[in-house]
């Protein structure tokens, strides 16, 4: 009698599965590096392959540190709000040029216009391991201290901008 | 109007739905014969009404009418009129709809074709199907409706998806949906015959012709996505391992294992229990697949319609139904008369291993496909297994499938001895061996191990299969009549498996001896290999209705003579701001050219893939013959035959089911 109800058994577990599953917010990875120091770093800018910018430049306000390349899609979708952020809002947004080549990175910012205060050139994506970049484009918000708030995976829209992000980055601003 | 129109029908439908499965189910336990009658004319009037909201859907679509929300958010008025036609099941909204026209469709032909079967069977048959359809209609109406109004009206649509823009994509969802949708007849019968305690043969031969062609029609489905995934998706890559794509597979290895299952059931009275369970899963994966692509629970490449709160809704579909059947099945399953006998050596034996084989090959891919939910569950972060976890268990797997095709091909129904058959074995073994070799070595001057086995195994199934052929033609005076005796069905069975041996020879042969060059090309440039040479000759704009593109002009050459011109595409659409790419395919039998434009370089130059498939359209070629196969085997006269036999027979002690 018994194993004609190992269906419905096994079903059960998997309909359990599936509760967990459905509170999850798929778009969401759980980063390990949240409330944790941003992983240090010392790139060369994008702009000028003898300056450099490193996980101090970032210390002293709250900034967003945007992963993007040339080569990605998505990026061009997000970029038009990151422009309008960073020139109506005011906050600091730092690039992390991600596996791209130096002549189209560059020539992609002045088509669609530079939001960032500086973009670090992640040739190799190195540092983009560090950060456990898992799709471009992410956004990372990053207090006065350096730590890692919060990471936003794939494009930035204006929603996630309205509701999470702004108030995070205003509540930053305000904390000591 | 139009919209509101559309809305009442459906609402229409859902009071009809009712109907169909309160009353006739009823009746079939009451023995209420008026009752019971009303399964098929309700079933009927219900496919008219979603006929109708599936029609005043696609007039939305052709006339712009951007006040319909889910007409915005997929059209366009750029869009050409083909594709606003295929739009209306581009998204979720509309595939809903084609899902529950469908399945209404289904309902309509198990209403007409079911006239020799008797009355309280179909009753209950119709009764189920309704009540699938009642969840599907109230889900639409609550969380998913189609024709939910936008205010105010847009100037203009988002428009569709540009993956979706493609002839491909035009015919594969109603392909998949007619197969994943057609189970629910499977299942509407075996959860009729659980209702009435009456499991026997009859069951199995009446729910036999309805599962082959589901089958068929998920085999094409499965097939055209893969083709579709093959030329559009631009890197040449014929299967993912994507969970979309694993939701439509489980569903056809458990149909796989039905047909068979179904088959001994009929035959030899046998395993009634495992082939009612079957036909349950088959049907509980097909709507797992609808809740896996839809919900969100997992993410996937192209899960196009993501939302939490119809997850919900879905999960507690799937709570009712498959939660529902298992329940009933624990209950009534047990209770099931013996069948047949017979002996560990014997057809049944090994059609049963077979089965078994195929559901744990399903196991497997439901576990990688859930996997990344489980680690979550878990809390050890998200992560997914890839094409390396599934090829390194199911191939395995599917060894001994292909060995068991083979004996059991051979091998008698009830009771058969390892010496009779021993002999012509180890000869069709041998000659497969050999002729598998020497078609390795010196055709495709392969000496790979892999795809040698997969020529012995597509050799071995290949002869096997003639071999019944034979069998059945020994003492016979007159071979060419024995050989217009042999039933449609049995011929089916042996395309469908010279056809899974194509696709074998087909997956092999690409997976192994491929060859894929990235390179920076720009107009001039040429690379050589796979004994071909690839010159770009030129780059040039295209316009095109909704999108701009950059077309690279390839001229493909052999020993100095030109073979082919493959043109490829860079598409961006200028709509939704995404680039796609058209790959340059010069197909053919034995080989695939394959040319896809990568992206702009330095100066003029692009980098370009190029590639070179030997064997790929086997695949897709095994795949038609499968379904070929099928509806040799569904359309067998002798089921119509055998239904009208049974059928009065059944029909006179009918009624004293419980």
């Amino acid at each position: 009698m018994w194993r004609y109800s190992f269906p419905l058994l096994f079903f059960v577990g998997l309909v359990v599965l599936f509760i967990f599953g459905l509170q999850n917010d798929p778009s969401k990875v759980p980063s390990p590096l949240i409330d944790k120091p941003a992983p240090p770093f010392a790139l060369d800018t994008l702009h000028d392959e003898n300056k450099k910018i490193t996980h101090d430049t970032l210390k002293g306000q709250v900034t967003l540190l945007n992963v993007w390349a040339s080569w990605c899609a998505a990026c061009r979708v997000e970029h038009p709000l990151l422009v309008r952020v960073a020139r109506e809002d005011g906050i600091a947004i730092y690039g992390l040029n991600y596996k791209d080549e130096r002549p189209n990175a560059l020539q992609w910012l002045k088509q669609l216009g530079d939001p960032y205060v500086d973009s670090a050139f992640d040739q190799q994506g190195d540092v983009g391991i560090d950060y456990g970049v898992y799709g471009v484009p992410e956004t990372f918000v990053i207090d006065k201290q350096g730590y890692i708030r919060y990471k936003h995976i794939g494009p930035v829209e204006q929603e996630d901008l309205d509701n999470i992000i702004m108030p995070m980055v205003r509540q930053l601003e305000n904390a000591s | 109007m139009i919209p509101e129109l559309g809305q009442l029908t459906l609402i229409l439908a859902l009071a009809l739905a009712i109907v169909q499965t309160v009353l006739p189910i009823a009746g079939a336990q009451l023995r209420n014969y008026s009752w019971m009658a009303l399964a098929r004319p309700t079933a009927q009037l219900q496919f008219i009404f979603l006929a109708i909201a599936f029609a005043l859907l696609t007039w939305s679509f052709i006339q712009h009418d951007f006040s319909v929300a889910y007409v915005a958010n997929n059209s366009n008025s750029m869009l050409p009129l083909m594709y606003r036609i295929s739009a209306v099941w581009g998204a979720h909204e509309g595939s809903l709809l084609l899902w529950a026209l469908i399945l209404s469709g289904w309902t309509l032909a198990v209403s007409i074709f079911s006239q020799r079967l008797p009355l309280y069977f179909v009753a209950r048959v119709i009764g189920v199907m309704g009540s699938v359809s009642i969840g599907f209609l109230l889900f639409m109406l609550l969380t998913s409706n189609p024709f939910d109004r936008l205010l105010p009206v847009p100037m203009d649509g988002a428009d569709l998806n540009p993956l979706l823009q493609d002839p491909g994509l035009i015919i594969h969802p109603p392909m998949l949906y007619m197969g994943y949708v057609g189970f629910s007849v499977a299942f509407g019968f075996a959860i009729a015959a659980l209702l009435g305690g009456n499991l026997d043969s009859a069951w199995a031969r009446w729910s036999r012709p309805w599962t082959i062609m589901a089958w068929v029609f998920l085999t094409v489905g499965i097939a055209l996505g893969s083709w579709w995934a093959y030329y559009e998706l631009g890197w040449g890559g014929w299967w993912f391992w994507d969970p979309v794509e694993n939701a439509s597979f489980m569903p056809w290895l458990i149909g796989t294992a039905l047909i068979h299952s179904l088959a001994a059931t009929e035959k030899r009275d046998v395993f009634k229990n495992w082939t009612v369970l079957l036909a349950i899963c088959a049907f509980a994966l097909s709507l797992l697949g609808t809740f896996l692509v839809r919900s969100g629970v997992l993410t996937s490449v192209h899960a196009f319609a993501t939302d939490p709160t119809r997850g919900v809704f879905i999960l507690a579909l799937l709570g009712v139904y498959i939660g529902g059947s298992l329940l009933l099945y624990a209950w009534r399953a047990p209770s099931t008369l013996k069948g047949g006998t017979f002996s560990l050596f014997s057809r049944e034996t090994f059609l049963l291993f077979n089965s078994v084989f195929m559901v744990v090959s399903m196991l497997t891919i439901l576990l990688g496909t859930l996997y990344p939910l489980v680690m979550e569950a878990m809390n050890m972060g998200k992560l997914s297994v890839g094409a390396p976890y599934f090829n390194a268990v199911f191939v395995p797997l599917m060894l001994p499938v292909i060995v068991l095709i083979g004996i059991g091909a051979i091998v008698r129904w009830r009771n058969d001895n390892w010496q009779r058959i021993s002999k012509p074995l180890a000869i069709l073994l041998g000659v497969s061996a050999v002729t598998g070799v020497i078609t390795g070595l010196l055709l495709l001057e392969s000496d790979i191990f892999i795809s040698i086995l997969g020529l012995v195994a597509a050799f071995w199934i290949i002869l096997t299969s003639l071999s019944a052929v034979r069998e059945r033609l020994k003492n016979r005076q007159n071979k060419w009549l024995a050989l217009a005796n042999i039933p449609r069905s049995f011929y089916g069975m042996t395309l469908a498996h010279i056809g899974f041996a194509v696709m074998i020879i087909g997956i092999t042969i690409t997976s192994t001896h491929s060859v894929d060059v990235h390179e920076r090309m720009a107009p001039g440039d040429s690379v050589s290999f796979a004994n071909y040479e690839f010159t770009l000759d030129s780059l040039r704009s295209v316009p095109g209705p909704n999108y701009k593109a950059t077309e690279a002009v390839v001229n493909v050459s052999r020993d100095g003579k030109l073979v082919s011109t493959l043109r490829t595409q860079k598409r961006l659409y200028t709509v939704r701001n995404m680039p796609m790419t058209e790959a340059g395919i010069d197909a053919g039998l034995t080989r695939d050219i394959y040319v896809s434009l990568g992206e702009p370089l330095d100066g003029d130059a692009w980098s370009l893939r190029l590639y070179h498939k030997p064997f790929v359209r086997w695949i897709w070629l095994g795949a038609l013959f499968m379904a070929a196969g099928g509806i040799l085997a569904a359309t067998d006269r002798r089921y119509r035959l055998r239904i009208k036999n049974k059928a009065t027979q059944v029909d006179d002690n009918s009624v004293t089911a419980k």
